[in-house]
């Protein structure tokens, strides 16, 4: 059986605030196969966000492990894990979160600032993920010229820019109108299908879940796998 | 060059607030500038004094003169190579506030005491031929409008009677910094002109400008000069030409250092309100500085963001206080030409000034950036949400 991307091994997090210490997430195991497209449910405060930050390496487990590849990126430092992120993961926010002062194209290549691409090069292969997203007419504009469908879909360009593995989204859809957010749903799935991209998605929402293969429910810090 | 244009675009997102900092650090600047710049003022000539120059004075006090005939004592002294009469004038021309320095002195000997005036050599014949000759310095020249050649009359109230000086030579310093502004004359003259007044201040002169073979040997050779008027009716104080120009400045001291500490006081003034801008400019960006660490830069590379923004506002504002600096010191050396011949920005006062901006940049980024860089991504994160 080949090795999955991700395995998650008794995933133990939680928060403290003062001395009151809040379970968030409690024995959490599963493995998330390359090329996988899994989505994760559950209610707010269910420690979907959490769960993703682990696998995303923004956030270390208190007790359990989280490997890549056979790796357990909690033994990293946090430069190492940072460097390991720009390597690795793609990620895609609610809120796109790009950089206001910069042009699409500068947003996705700010990413590639750390790969050790040319300038040459970074503006290639910026100008190649926009195109990939449909948004090569809008390299020279700033996000607050962009509608919140077209600042999304540059988010994903700069998200798959540097060819990570694994893209994260966290509520992709959850700041857009339907015919936007259908529209990035099959952005993903185009990634997933066409580039192989593993992709894990936490969501809310019903439509956004069924774009995934698979489907994991967080429950109070718990995992059930759906039917 | 993409950090760079990052760096810029960020620097200047706030466009109000970034012009309000960099014209406060702009005012600062200028303020500090121009603050050194009077204390430089008021303590020139003391970084020109050379060492192998002594001063011998009435050890009474400034004032005490001292009889001619020490000269011959003085230059008999081991190390002794030169000796000039140096007697303070006094002398105003037409208008009394309008002050200089103007002293009789041996001409000959006092030239070769100071190499560091440069004249043409038709100029110092000329000087030194002319009984009533005098020298004066490039920017009291300019001053005063005075051209070689012309006679200037001087009053004072030390001696009676108007005084006609030829000016018959103009030096210009070595030293880039120095006043330019003295005006000396033959003693003998004065000397000469007294005597036939039957004044008794006829042949007293004010201090003795001695040169000596070895300015390691200052402090021994000025003990041998005052050792050989122990005991007499005027004692001397011999010291270094540093000391003694110090010693004019002593009175003021408080004051100097009152001056300087207020120009450094408007740097903190301004380091606080630096401090305060970048501060709230990462404050209301902590979300994206999350997302920059979530994309892979680590926290020290946030904080060079923060240092290359802070520095940019910072250095810009220093650029344009230093760029005024001289404007303004023009604009104000007329009226203050009375007090300060000379107001003139030092290269010194330049490079303090620069890092002055460099400091209020690095040390307005240090709090933020260390924020910043240890911010927890997660937390940042939840700030967007």
């Amino acid at each position: 059986m080949a090795e999955p991307l991700i395995r998650i091994e008794h995933a133990f997090k939680s928060y403290r605030r003062g001395d009151r210490i809040t379970p968030v997430l409690e024995d959490i195991s599963f493995d998330i196969a390359c090329g996988e497209f899994l989505a994760l449910v559950g209610p707010s405060g269910s420690g979907k966000s959490t769960l993703l930050n682990l696998i995303a390496g923004i956030d270390v487990p208190d007790s359990g492990k989280i490997l890549f590849l056979g790796q357990d990126i909690g033994q990293l430092s946090e430069n190492e894990l940072a460097a390991w992120r720009s390597a690795h993961v793609g990620f895609i926010f609610q809120f796109y979160n790009l950089i206001p002062v910069l042009t699409a194209q500068q947003n996705v290549e700010l990413p590639l600032t750390l790969t050790g691409l040319s300038g040459r090069e970074r503006k290639e292969h910026a100008a190649r993920a926009l195109a990939a997203v449909n948004l090569s007419d809008r390299m020279d504009h700033r996000p607050s010229q962009l509608s919140g469908g077209q600042q999304q879909r540059v988010a994903i360009a700069r998200a798959i820019a540097a060819d990570p593995a694994l893209l994260v989204a966290d509520e992709p859809t959850g700041d857009l109108d339907r015919e936007s957010a259908e529209d990035i749903l099959r952005l993903l799935e185009n990634l997933n299908a066409r580039l192989g991209k593993t992709i894990v998605m936490v969501t809310h929402d019903q439509r956004a879940a069924s774009a995934a293969h698979l489907t994991r429910r967080l429950n109070k810090g718990v995992l059930d796998v759906l039917p | 060059m993409f950090f760079l244009e990052l760096i810029l675009k960020n620097a200047f997102r706030h466009k109000l607030r970034a012009f309000l900092t960099i014209l406060g650090a702009a005012l600062a600047i200028l303020a500090f500038g121009l603050l050194q710049t009077i204390v430089d003022a008021w303590v020139g000539g003391v970084d020109n004094a050379a060492a192998n120059r002594l001063m011998t004075r009435g050890a009474l006090s400034m004032f005490t003169s001292l009889p001619e005939a020490y000269k011959a004592k003085i230059k008999a002294v081991p190390g002794v190579t030169l000796v000039s009469p140096e007697a303070f004038f006094g002398g105003y021309y037409v208008d009394e506030r309008k002050r200089f320095p103007n002293f009789g002195v041996d001409p000959e000997v006092y030239l070769e005491l100071h190499p560091e005036y440069r004249i043409p050599d038709e100029q110092r014949r000329a000087f030194l031929a002319d009984r009533r000759g005098a020298m004066a310095g490039r920017k009291l020249m300019k001053r005063f409008g005075w051209k070689p050649g012309d006679a200037v009359t001087l009053k004072t109230h030390m001696y009676d009677g108007d005084w006609t000086f030829v000016i018959r030579a103009v030096y210009q310093d070595a030293n880039e910094d120095a006043n330019e502004d003295l005006f000396v004359f033959h003693w003998n003259y004065l000397k000469e002109t007294l005597k036939k007044e039957g004044s008794t201040q006829a042949g007293r002169v004010g201090v003795f400008s001695v040169g000596i073979d070895d300015g390691s040997k200052a402090a021994a050779i000025a003990r041998d000069i005052d050792e050989r008027f122990k005991n007499s009716p005027v004692e001397t104080q011999t010291e270094t030409e540093k000391a003694f120009f110090l010693r004019r400045v002593t009175d003021s001291e408080a004051i100097i250092l009152g001056v300087r500490m207020l120009s450094f006081l408007v740097i903190g003034v301004i380091l606080a309100v630096t401090a305060n801008a970048m501060g709230m400019s990462v404050r209301e960006r902590m979300g994206e500085f999350a997302v920059l660490k979530t994309l892979g830069f680590s926290g020290q590379a946030l904080a060079g963001f923060i240092l290359g923004e802070s520095l940019t506002v910072s250095l810009l504002g220093c650029a344009l206080g230093l760029c005024a600096l001289p404007f303004l010191t023009g604009a104000i050396s007329g009226p203050l030409s009375d007090f300060f011949p000379a107001l003139r920005v030092t290269r010194q006062t330049c490079l303090i000034g620069a890092e002055a901006g460099f400091f209020l940049g690095a040390a307005s980024a240090a709090l933020p950036a260390l924020r910043a860089s240890r911010a927890r991504i997660a937390e940042g994160l939840r700030r967007i949400g």
